[in-house]
This record gives C-alpha cells, structure tokens and sequence, in this order.
C-alpha cells in the first residue's frame, strides 16, 4: 500500500475475488439491518458491514475507478439522508403522543412487517453509519501527499 | 466459566505486549486481535448484538490505525518511555486501585445482576413495541434519545475527521502562499 | 473474591491502557493505550449485566422464554452506541496525528514540544 495508494488498487486475484463477493457482502449488510428487530443485529452493525463493502472495492480497484460508483459526494448526501429520515419519523411521532413515539401498527411478532417505526429507523441509522464510515475511509486514505513538511 | 478467565489472561497477555513491542504496526495489528478476543467474550457473556458490532467495528478500526502506521516514509519504530510519565501513570494507576477497593463492595457479585429497570424493559419488549429483541426495542424505542444522540456525535466526529484532512484548501498548490513572517 | 476476579481482570486491562497513555512517547502508543481502555470499559459494562446461566435476550418463536432468564439487555443498549462512538473518537485521533505528522514530520511527542513552531 506503499508507493500507488489509492489509484491503481491491488493485484488481479485481490480483484477478482473482490468482484465475486462484494455484492454478497452488501446483500448480508442489508439482511442485518432489515431483520434488526428479529434477530441479533440492527443498525449500526448492518451499516458497518454496508461501509466495509464500499471500503473493499475502493482498497481493491483504486480509486480513480471505483469513484465512478462510489464518490465523496455521494456518501455526504446519503449521509445526511439518513439523519433527516431519523429526525422526520421522530417528528411525525409528536402527533400521536410524543417525539419518537412508536406510531405504526405493532403487527403480529416474529414477521417482517411487525414493530411499527422500528425498521424504518434501522434503516436510517444504517444509511448514516454506514455513509459516516465511508467518508472517514475517503478522507484518510485520499491524503496521498502525505510527507513530512518539518517547519523550523 | 473457566474460557472467560482464559480470554481474559489472554487478552492481557496481548495488551502488554502491544504497548511494549517496538514495530508500530505489530502494535496495531496485536490491538487489533485484542478486539477479537473482546467479541468472543461477548460471545461467552450471551450478547450477540454486541459481538457482531465490536468485530465489524473492529475490522474498520484496524484499517485506520494501518493507514496511519504504513505511510510515514521513515521506519516505524517506536521512540521509547518518557521516564516522568512513568512515575505518574504508576502512581495515577496506583490510586486508581486504592479508590476501586470500596467501591467494588457495592458492585453485585458476578452473574448476580440487579435488574430493577431493565426487568420491565424485557418483559414488556413484545407487548408494547411489537420487537422480538429486546435490546433494539430498549436501543430505538425505549431509550431513542441516546440514539439521536449517538447520531449527532457520529455526525459531528465525520464532519471534524473531513476538516482535519482536507488539503490546503482555497490556494492551488503551484502558486507560493506568502509567508506572513517577514 | 472468586465472584469479584473478572471485574478485577477487567480493571487491570484498564490500568495497562492508561498507563501507556502516560509513559509513551509515540502518538500511535497512545491512540493504542486509549483503544485498549476504550474496550475495556465497554467489557466491564456487559460484565455487570451477565447473569449466571442466562439467555440472550432474544424471544423465540419455537419456545417460550421467560424473561427472569435473559441476561440484562440494558447495558448492552448503552454498549452498542459506545461501541460506534469510540470508533469516530479514534478516527478523529489517527486524522489529528497524520496531521501532526505532516506539519513536524515525526510521531514523538516530546520532539513536538521542543518544535513548537
């Protein structure tokens, strides 16, 4: 990770490889959170597995290439996506009995559909967690010009 | 519960040898298995939710403290012990132990946990959010406020990380910035 | 004392992460010391909440728990978001010391005192 970080990734096995499992890790992100009121799980790991894949294509194919899917930009709005969800569900509680009231129909137990805001707020908090993660990686690993300027 | 004693000698086996090996990047990788030993306790003490969080958390972890430690251009050696700061921190850990004894006296004892809240929250975790697992009931309806909370820091800390390491922004980089010590 | 050996286990891993706070030179010692005491303290949290032969505190749709035989899930609620938050505090360190490293070029933080530049 020497001496080409960040714009011409790693060797064709590491791409290879990277091309065949990173959509199943982004699909078992997706389980976790979506079954985060049913089994162990939730949000915030669902949205550290999510960050992670986005991590491995970057580390894998450099980043002049996968910032193509994967870009700044991107991850900052979707960032702020997932806070304004949070903060709207919690608002739209206040009209039946307080902020973060639990409005939605409880449902039968044990199903998907079931626990009211629940999922939906998994959801937000995966979108931020997982866009929170993605732009710290960006952001220490595009310093490319890091020398010692030593001032004296 | 002979395998919760095993982690745990294990795992202070592992931190006194990173804070004492000289290669920084051993020392990051060591913490890093230190992080595993952790979710595996958690393993042992029936926290899953925990467990998978603390090993995704500490995979990223990892891959933070490496980029900080790989690219420095000079050998990555560790400067050594200040000797003053040895005294304190011997003698901050010092009082730390003495002021620990009575208050380990009103602790429960070990397995034997006082559950005057968190009793109501796991009974009524079914009955009142319609959730199967208590701990994201108690996590996003019963306390979801620190929830909230938690998202403003993680908000907070990404807006501070971006700011730190931006590149010397308005500027471009051929022309000379002057100098105001003239 | 048996009943009082893992938190005191616990307290030790503890004591080493602060100790290296105090007594390295390095910057990435101490980010290392603070991470050390970071999970240590989360482990003393779900320590607390274990109770003897006790279940995660999860219902099952194929038998009926009670729930006088889950572990305490409250702690591991507070757990869970330490956990994340101490994530974003190292980050923010490792960023505050590659800086530190660019501007002074080395990691030693007495050197940086003595540079004060």
């Amino acid at each position: 990770m020497s001496g080409n970080t960040g714009t011409q990734g790693m060797s064709l096995i590491v791409k290879t490889v990277t091309r065949l499992t990173v959509g199943l890790v982004f699909l078992y992100g997706v389980f976790i959170v979506l079954n985060g009121h049913l089994s162990p799980g939730g949000g915030f790991s669902g949205g550290v597995i999510i960050g992670l894949a986005f991590v491995n294509l970057v580390l894998a194919y450099g980043r002049d290439t996968a910032s193509k899917i994967a870009t700044a930009a991107g991850a900052s709005m979707i960032e702020s996506l997932g806070a304004v969800m949070f903060i709207s569900i919690a608002l739209l509680g206040l009209q039946w009995g307080g902020f973060l009231q639990n409005f939605l129909p409880h449902g039968t137990p044990f199903h998907l559909v079931s626990a009211g805001t629940l999922p939906l707020l998994n959801i937000a908090i995966c979108l931020k967690v997982g866009a929170g993660m993605f732009s710290i990686f960006l952001a220490l690993i595009v310093l490319l010009k890091f020398e010692s300027e030593v001032k004296r | 519960m002979i395998e919760l004693y095993v982690m745990l000698g294990l795992m202070i086996a592992g931190a006194i040898i990173a804070i004492e090996v000289r290669n920084l990047l051993s020392a990051v990788i060591t913490v890093g298995v230190i992080g595993l030993g952790v979710s595996v306790v958690f393993l042992l003490l029936k926290a899953p939710d925990i467990a998978l969080t603390q090993l995704v958390v500490e995979i990223m972890a990892v891959i933070i403290m490496i980029r900080a430690t790989i690219n420095t251009g000079i050998a990555s050696v560790d400067s050594g012990t200040k000797r003053f700061g040895s005294f304190l921190g011997l003698a901050v850990v010092v009082l730390m132990c003495v002021g620990a004894l009575p208050v380990m006296q009103h602790v429960q004892r070990f397995g034997h946990p006082l559950m005057l809240v968190s009793s109501r929250y796991a009974s009524g975790a079914v009955a009142r959010t319609g959730a199967v697992n208590a701990v994201t009931s108690i996590v996003l309806d019963f306390r979801g406020y620190d929830t909230l909370g938690e998202a403003t820091i993680l908000f907070t800390a990404v807006v501070g990380v971006v700011t730190v390491l931006r590149a010397r922004g308005r500027k471009s980089e051929d022309e000379q910035v002057p100098e105001s010590e003239e | 004392m048996s009943s009082y050996m893992p938190y005191m286990l616990c307290f030790v891993l503890f004591c080493i992460g602060i100790f290296a706070v105090f007594s390295k030179k390095s910057l990435i010692k101490i980010i290392v010391g603070l991470a050390i005491s970071e999970y240590a303290a989360n482990l003393f949290l779900i320590l607390v909440g274990y109770k003897m032969g006790g279940r995660a505190p999860i219902f099952s749709p194929t038998e009926t728990i009670s729930p006088d035989l889950m572990v305490d899930p409250l702690p591991q609620a507070l757990v869970l978001t330490s956990i994340v938050i101490g994530l974003a505090i190292t980050a923010f360190l490792v960023a505050i010391a590659m800086r530190l490293y660019e501007k002074y070029g080395t990691f030693d933080v007495t050197k940086i005192r003595e540079l004060r530049g």
